[in-house]
């Protein structure tokens, strides 16, 4: 079998050489490091958590005891169902959801104006500014949040010195610090997204609006908003599932009483040892965020394509 | 029909930093008027157009709309409406939807929207569109929504910026016609902006040719054409000989100038020109290409002058002679296809000849640059 004769087109104008290139890349991209890892993942989640000896034995069967201890709990425990990690899971998508609308609300602003104001120099640093900040390692950040928002930290000095409040604020309890870390840590993910699609809106179409007499307010929701729906989606999309997924920032920046469900599954693949059941809780996160994200574009009328864009 | 409002414009500079885009600009255009500004890109006659429909204020002198003083007026508070040169047709509204923009700002009800753009859609014959993106439209029909848009707020003015630009040829001629027919149709003051001479004289009751942010005449388009004020409008509108020289005397309405190699040519002095002129000021003659012909007495005198031809061209209505011209320049002549024999061939000398009255005198100036 020929593989060229079944692509015809894309080999004319691909060539062989590039052509055979780049399918056995995207190949490799898709089957061998999305594709079989996450499939070996779904395996585990199936499976029971036994002792090495005993996998591949009579023992090793298909079960879905790890999926019902997420909505059941241990039997025999207090309640009917498992509150804890359920609760964890509930308000850790909460939270991954205003973390996202948090970064819209910075963003779009910013995004409007570093793409509508084409004067070259102060927007390049701007820009590089957004950048920058990156090259810092992300534990490096979260950690210095912990510091500016501790119980002695610049935030609360500078609110006690200037009489402001008589008692430190206690941030990271409160989760603000973890919040405030999650939504620094994606806002280039959100900012780039929309700040490529409103470069290329033409600014006549705003300066027509405005002469046909519309309110700053009516061009983004009529001209702008629309116009950016593809970024801000995709924005939209890569915040929620990353702070739904994020690790590190709740790690260093969470609350003493407050867990995110990566933390547990975390718990469950390392210190628990039970890959199971980390799998299953993985899955669980990963086909509710899933469906979440498609059911939003849905009520927003955006398709699979856009986010691409 | 509404009543057109006038447009003055008193005194008005416009600088961006050190560049003057606009100097001293005094134009007065009456209500009901198709007024048209013409000048070679990057003339400043966009920037003025931006000062009327109010997206930047002139740094000196005031713009009135119907008598009244728009300093301070956004774009969104003047009763002006503009038509941009890309026409910034909303691509994700519907087109009735986008001709009713300004309704929907003011807040009309969406039975009243569509009343509306019912209306204006039967106008540019557009009936059966509404429902469609602009983006399925043809650019001729892009262009006449892009009008009905602008006539939807109902303005006092239209401004249009060089909306014909991104139409072929047949389009463009065609819009002209249709361009012209709206506006008599609704009766308001259209200021149009464009560089294209055959635009601004056809559609236009009154032409401004503006020249790096100087406007060198404000006048019907024949008196443009016929009796340019500066050398620059001279080349700039249509095509013109130019001839230069001296003053050797002046006759009352008529000069003898005595150019560098045809010896002493007459001329009509140009209006804008009576009386400034004295003899021995450097001078430019304008005679244009139609109206040279070949002379069938070759004597010497005052309208005649010979040249040899280096080329012709055969157009269909007219064909064009080439000649040795003034400075190494080209000479034009017209002629008028009657059917008749040729009479020039390459290389041979011609004597040709004019009418003083089709000849212009004006003060030596700059030129428009091919």
């Amino acid at each position: 079998m020929d593989i060229r004769k079944i692509f015809p087109d894309y080999y004319r104008r691909n060539g062989t050489g590039l052509g055979t290139f780049l399918l056995i890349a995207v190949f490799f991209w898709v089957v061998v490091l999305i594709i079989l890892p996450q499939l070996s993942m779904l395996d585990f989640s199936f499976r029971h958590h036994l002792p090495p000896p005993e996998m591949g034995g009579p023992k090793d069967t298909y079960t879905i005891e790890h999926y019902k201890y997420l909505v059941f709990g241990a039997k025999g425990a207090g309640s009917a169902y498992n509150v804890v990690d359920l609760g964890v899971f509930v308000r850790t998508l909460v939270a991954a959801i205003f973390v996202t609308i948090v970064d819209l609300i910075l963003c779009y602003p910013l995004a409007y104006y570093l793409g509508q104001t084409k004067g070259g120099g102060f927007t390049r640093v701007l820009v590089l500014l957004l950048i920058i900040p990156y090259w810092v390692n992300e534990i490096l950040r979260a950690f210095a949040f912990r510091i500016i928002f501790g119980d002695s930290g610049l935030i609360n000095e500078v609110l006690l010195n200037t009489g402001t409040i008589a008692q430190p604020i206690d941030f990271i309890r409160a989760n603000i610090a973890l919040y405030a870390g999650l939504s620094y840590a994606y806002i280039l993910l959100m900012i780039f997204p929309i700040y490529n699609v409103i470069e290329s809106l033409d600014r006549n179409q705003i300066e027509a609006a405005r002469d046909m007499g519309a309110p700053w307010w009516r061009i983004h929701w009529r001209i702008v908003i629309p116009y950016a729906k593809p970024g801000i989606s995709s924005g939209c999309t890569m915040v929620f599932m990353l702070s739904a997924g994020a690790l590190a920032a709740p790690q260093i920046l969470g609350g003493p009483s407050s867990l995110w469900f990566t933390q547990i599954i975390y718990q469950w693949f390392n210190s628990g040892g039970n890959w199971p059941r980390g799998a299953a809780f993985a899955i669980v996160l990963l086909v509710t965020c899933i469906i979440i994200v498609l059911s939003l574009m849905r009520a927003f009328k955006v398709k699979m394509g856009d986010i691409g864009k | 029909m509404k009543k057109g409002v006038a447009v003055n414009l008193e005194d008005v500079w416009i600088r961006f930093g050190d560049f003057v885009a606009v100097r001293e600009a005094n134009v007065n255009i009456n209500g009901g008027e198709f007024f048209s500004f013409l000048g070679p890109s990057g003339c400043g006659k966009t920037t003025i157009l931006r000062a009327v429909s109010g997206f930047l204020e002139p740094s000196q002198g005031r713009v009135m709309i119907g008598g009244k003083d728009m300093v301070g007026f956004g774009p969104n508070k003047r009763p002006t409406a503009l038509i941009f040169q890309n026409l910034a047709l909303f691509p994700l509204m519907k087109v009735w939807e986008n001709i009713t923009f300004s309704l929907e700002v003011k807040g009309a009800s969406k039975k009243d929207r569509r009343k509306r753009a019912d209306e204006l859609l039967e106008m540019i014959a557009l009936s059966d569109q509404s429902e469609k993106l602009p983006s399925e439209l043809s650019g001729g029909q892009k262009q006449r929504v892009a009008i009905a848009r602008a006539l939807c707020a109902q303005p006092d003015v239209l401004l249009l910026d060089e909306p014909l630009s991104a139409l072929d040829l047949k389009l463009r001629q065609h819009m002209r016609t249709e361009l012209r027919e709206i506006q008599r149709r609704v009766g308001i003051t259209f200021i149009y902006i464009t560089h294209d001479q055959g635009e601004a004289l056809t559609m236009s009751d009154s032409v401004a040719v503006m020249r790096a942010g100087i406007i060198d005449q404000v006048a019907e388009g024949q008196a443009i054409y016929d009796d340019p004020a500066t050398a620059f409008v001279a080349s700039f509108v249509g095509e013109n000989n130019v001839m230069r020289g001296k003053i050797a005397s002046l006759d009352g309405k008529q000069a003898l100038i005595a150019t560098n190699r045809t010896g002493e040519l007459i001329a009509r002095i140009a209006s804008s020109a009576q009386g400034s002129m004295k003899v021995g000021d450097d001078a430019m003659m304008f005679v244009r290409p139609e109206a040279l012909r070949i002379a069938k007495d070759t004597s010497e005198a005052k309208n005649r002058l010979s040249a040899k031809v280096r080329h012709e061209e055969f157009e269909g209505q007219s064909y064009n002679v080439f000649l040795d011209g003034d400075a190494g320049k080209e000479l034009k002549m017209s002629l008028i296809n009657v059917g008749q024999q040729r009479e020039s061939a390459q290389g041979q000398n011609l004597t040709l000849e004019y009418s003083p009255d089709q000849a212009v005198v004006l003060p030596a100036g700059e030129l428009a640059s091919e």
